[in-house]
């Protein structure tokens, strides 16, 4: 291991390493532009320009790897005259116009310049413009700014895998372009946002809307899908503005989908600020004690097997807790988190965990996606399998939907009975699985909302275990889910009791009249119609197809509006931090099924978030570990049985409205105009 | 551009092309195919008369299994390309430094001039478009023009008006120097291997 000295400190780090990179180890900033740690080297902006002993010119550190002996100076007079001339030069034709740009406060070009820069230009030379370009509805662009770093490039062919941005022309005329105007592509887009270090690339929605200095930053999570990734909410006031990655090594690195990232303007819209009771078909508004007086005779005055609860695709573990234990008191067994039908098996826990961890995703030599398209279901996973697959030496194989996941993919064919003849070793993909020494399986929610989905889920537990795929070390059989309150309702067992219905189970009942009060906790996406005559009280925070429905609503809080804790699909607990609260009368949820007991006259055993939390961790202990993930031992899931021949599909046909949020967003709805022109109009995580 | 001429509507390689492109995909290892992209934009190029519409840089782009926006940035880099259409006589003048030295300011005023248009324009004729162009590599014969695929060299402005001239008549000057000197040997005639065949 190479031995050098930067500025009069010794440190040894791996062959290979750059100078850059061995000086963030030893915390001494180096200024740079176009280098970025999880982007490929370009060394083009000569910001990073060091002093090397015995070189006879200062050399880029980002793109000189280190030396035995090697002698570093980052900040002699010469290397501060040379960052002032490459300022000086990046500034030359830059137009200068921080007090109306978006990036101002937060741009890498302003802060470099204030610190290594000279304090006034020299050049009275007219400066370069660039005409306007459109890259649609999420990204301004203003390349005028552009300092041709070519983070943006990097970013989408090798991130993204999305190549449509380049440089075109040359020299002084060469600018960034998709040459056809066209937006870009790609369900990581807005990623370009944060990597571009001056404000040629900006947010569109969020354009001038605020000075970072002004806005409230929050670390949270993302609830938007089941990923969980890591994100700052910066709100101004009770609105959040805008919404950002955080870094997260195990989970987003530091990347976000779109969705999660522009649905925001949907958080400030459509919302339930207070309650409202049906009468005469007519919501009214009402007070608290009101709605809470009508909840409970209504509860009360039903038969116990006449009431059913339904938890939706954002409902977090604290409010899925209290309402099993609403249920429980008033002797229910009726109640089910898998709002769209998935047929999973909530008996053994590796059953629907992604077991093989997002981070796993790199060490795996070999996978097999079932019924699933990631790049629509979780664009940052799919980016971590084409962050794997670029390294070499990765065979991906589907079977289900055909599409374009951003690498190479060869498609098996659609039908289910694949998985029989892989494991049976009958079909030649069997071979690969079982040579491999750390194989995957993603098995998606598109597989498991069929009929047969509990069919299928045995059937692939069979594949796991014929091809290797559970073994000492590892285990590849990993479950994609797509709501982030899927993994912790499953944990918490909001699932069917004793004698319970599932989620058929209650919409046959309720159709055919049999359910006298249905509770949905956030539940949107269930086929509105067929809950029949029963009395349906409705808890959240948009007004989408839950409170069109619903004839008593109880408002609740976004999960950017409350402390709360949401499983991802790999099974790590995590929490969110209230960034704004909830509008007007909303309040936090647990809270409002801690006053409904109340009103029930059954109180809940909990008064503070922290009781709450420690009744989750007495439920299963996996909430009591925040942020870790807690993996899960592997047994019999899954109902073995006849697999249907028809196709497999995937869960999601509208990445950009999948849930009340995105639904109620202007930003999410021009996306689906620019980018899904054509699809049907038709939302949400229907099969 | 008063000339105007189409996007055209599709585009492939005409049979001659197509054997031509195979002969040179052929010189690089196979999966290499995309080093081919250089000589298979210059083949569509011809074929087309002069330009590339995006319809062929989509083409290649398909042909060599590449994204296209790494054929447009080949296409956009190289002045050897045109993404626009240009006139039957395409007038290249090299201005970098070596040329500029040499005069090249005198040369450009004498297109200008003679064609009666500015740079990176075509003539309502559409004989001719001027352009200005990056180091032509014949920098010892400074300044330098190039008019499709000949060189026109050791130039000055009475020079270029002749061989202008001449071309507006239909004629086909003669390429290389023109102050008489032979190939890039000193002005006045060899002063090495003088002996020599
Ligand atoms: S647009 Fe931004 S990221 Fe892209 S090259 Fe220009 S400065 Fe760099
Ligand atoms: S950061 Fe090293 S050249 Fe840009
Ligand atoms: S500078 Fe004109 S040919 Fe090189």
């Amino acid at each position: 291991m190479p031995k050098l000295t930067i500025d009069g400190r010794e440190i040894e780090v791996a062959p290979g390493t750059t100078i850059i990179q061995a000086a963030e180890v030893l915390g001494i900033e180096i200024p740079r532009f176009c280098y970025h740690e999880r982007l490929t080297i370009a060394g083009n902006c000569r910001m990073c320009l060091v002093e090397v002993e015995k070189a006879p010119k200062l050399v880029a550190s980002c793109s000189m790897p280190v030396g035995e002996g090697m002698v570093v100076k980052t900040a002699t007079p010469n290397v501060l005259k040379a960052r002032r001339g490459v300022m000086e030069l990046m500034l030359i034709n830059h137009p200068l116009d921080c007090p109306i740009c978006d990036q101002g406060g937060e741009c890498d070009l302003q802060d470099q310049a204030v610190a290594f820069g000279r304090d006034r230009g020299r050049f009275a030379e007219a400066k370069h413009a660039v005409r306007q370009k459109d890259f649609g509805p999420l990204i301004k662009a203003e390349m005028t700014r552009c300092i041709h770093c070519t983070r943006c490039i990097r970013f989408s062919t090798e991130v993204a895998g999305v190549p449509q941005l380049g440089g075109i022309g040359r020299g002084e005329h060469m600018e960034i372009d998709t040459y056809v105007t066209k937006a870009l592509e790609s369900e990581l887009s807005g990623n370009l946002i944060d990597l571009c270090p001056v404000g040629a690339l900006t947010n569109k929605p969020y354009a001038f809307k605020a000075r970072p200095w002004e806005l409230k930053k929050t670390e949270s999570i993302d609830a938007l899908d089941a990923l969980g990734s890591h994100i700052r909410i910066d709100a101004r006031g009770a609105e959040v503005m805008r919404i950002l990655p955080s870094n997260c090594d195990d989970l987003n690195e530091e990347w976000l989908g779109d969705k999660s990232r522009f649905s925001c303007d949907g958080l400030a819209r459509q919302r339930l600020d207070q309650p409202y009771i049906r009468e005469n078909g007519k919501l009214r508004p009402a007070s608290w004690d009101e709605a809470l007086a009508l909840a409970a005779s209504k509860l009360k005055g039903a038969r116990p097997d006449q009431v059913a609860a339904i938890a939706g695709d954002l409902a977090c573990a604290e409010s899925m807790a209290a309402l099993k234990d609403l249920l429980d008191g008033l002797g229910s067994p009726h109640r089910d988190c898998r709002q769209d039908g998935a047929r999973l098996d909530p008996a053994v826990r590796a059953g629907y965990l992604f077991n093989a961890t997002i981070a796993g995703i790199e060490q795996a030599d070999a996978l097999l996606l079932v019924g699933t398209n990631p790049r629509k279901e979780a664009p940052v996973l799919n980016a971590r399998i084409r962050k794997r697959w670029l390294k070499g030496k990765f065979p991906v194989a589907a079977i289900g939907p055909k599409a374009d996941l951003t690498y190479r993919v060869d498609h098996l064919g659609t039908s289910a009975a694949l998985l029989d003849a892989i494991a049976k070793g009958t079909h030649p993909f069997a071979a690969t699985l079982k040579a491999a020494q750390k194989p995957m399986l993603i098995l998606g929610m598109g597989a498991l909302r069929r009929q047969d989905g509990a069919q299928i889920q045995a059937a692939a537990r069979g594949l796991a275990e014929a091809c290797g795929l559970v073994k000492e070390g590892w285990n590849g059989f990993s479950v994609l889910h797509t709501a982030a309150a899927r993994v912790g309702g499953l944990d918490l067992g909001f699932v069917p009791g004793a004698g319970g219905k599932d989620i058929h189970g209650i919409l046959d009942g309720a159709t055919k009249g049999e359910m006298a009060v249905v509770y949905l906790l956030g539940a949107d996406e269930i086929d509105m119609s067929r809950l029949g005559k029963a009395f349906v009280i409705y808890q959240g925070h948009h007004g989408d197809a839950g409170a069109h429905r619903a004839d008593l609503i109880l408002p609740g809080a976004a999960y950017t509006e409350k402390n709360a804790t949401y499983v991802n699909t790999e099974g790590r607990a995590q929490r969110t931090t209230l960034a704004v609260f909830p509008p007007g009368q909303a309040r936090e949820d647990w809270k409002i099924l801690r006053a409904l007991s109340d009103a029930l006259g059954k109180p809940l055993p909990y008064d503070s978030l922290s009781q709450v939390r420690a009744r989750l961790a007495a439920i299963n202990p996996v909430f009591g570990q925040p942020g870790k993930r807690v993996g899960a031992a592997w047994g019999a899931f899954g109902s073995p049985g006849a697999v249907a021949d028809a196709a497999l599909a995937t869960a999601i046909d509208n990445y950009y409205m999948t849930d009340p949020i995105g639904r109620a967003s202007p930003t999410m709805a021009v996306s689906v105009e620019t980018f899904l022109a054509g699809a049907k109009p038709r939302t949400g995580t229907h099969g | 551009m008063s000339m105007h001429r189409e996007e055209p509507a599709s585009f492939a390689f005409s049979s001659d092309n197509e054997a031509r492109a195979k002969a040179i995909i052929a010189k690089y290892p196979a999966g290499r195919q995309q080093s081919a992209v250089m000589p298979l934009l210059d083949l569509a190029q011809r074929q087309i008369g002069g330009w590339l519409p995006r319809i062929a840089m989509d083409y290649v782009a398909d042909y060599l299994g590449m994204p296209p926006i790494k054929v447009y940035e080949v296409a956009n880099f190289y002045t050897m390309y045109n993404v626009k259409p240009v006139g039957k006589n395409h007038v290249q003048v090299c201005t970098n430094l070596p040329c500029w030295l040499r005069g090249s300011d005198q040369v450009v005023h004498a297109c200008k001039k003679t064609l009666g248009i500015g740079l990176g324009e075509t003539t309502k004729d559409g004989q001719f478009t001027l352009s200005e162009v990056e180091c032509a590599g014949a920098c010892v014969n400074a300044p330098v023009v190039a008019i499709n695929d000949d060189y026109y060299e050791d130039l000055d402005e009475a020079t270029i008006t002749r061989v202008l001239e001449a071309l507006k008549r239909g004629e086909s000057p003669k390429s290389g120097p023109q102050n008489g000197r032979l190939n890039s040997a000193p002005l006045g005639g060899p002063t090495t291997l003088k002996g020599g065949a």
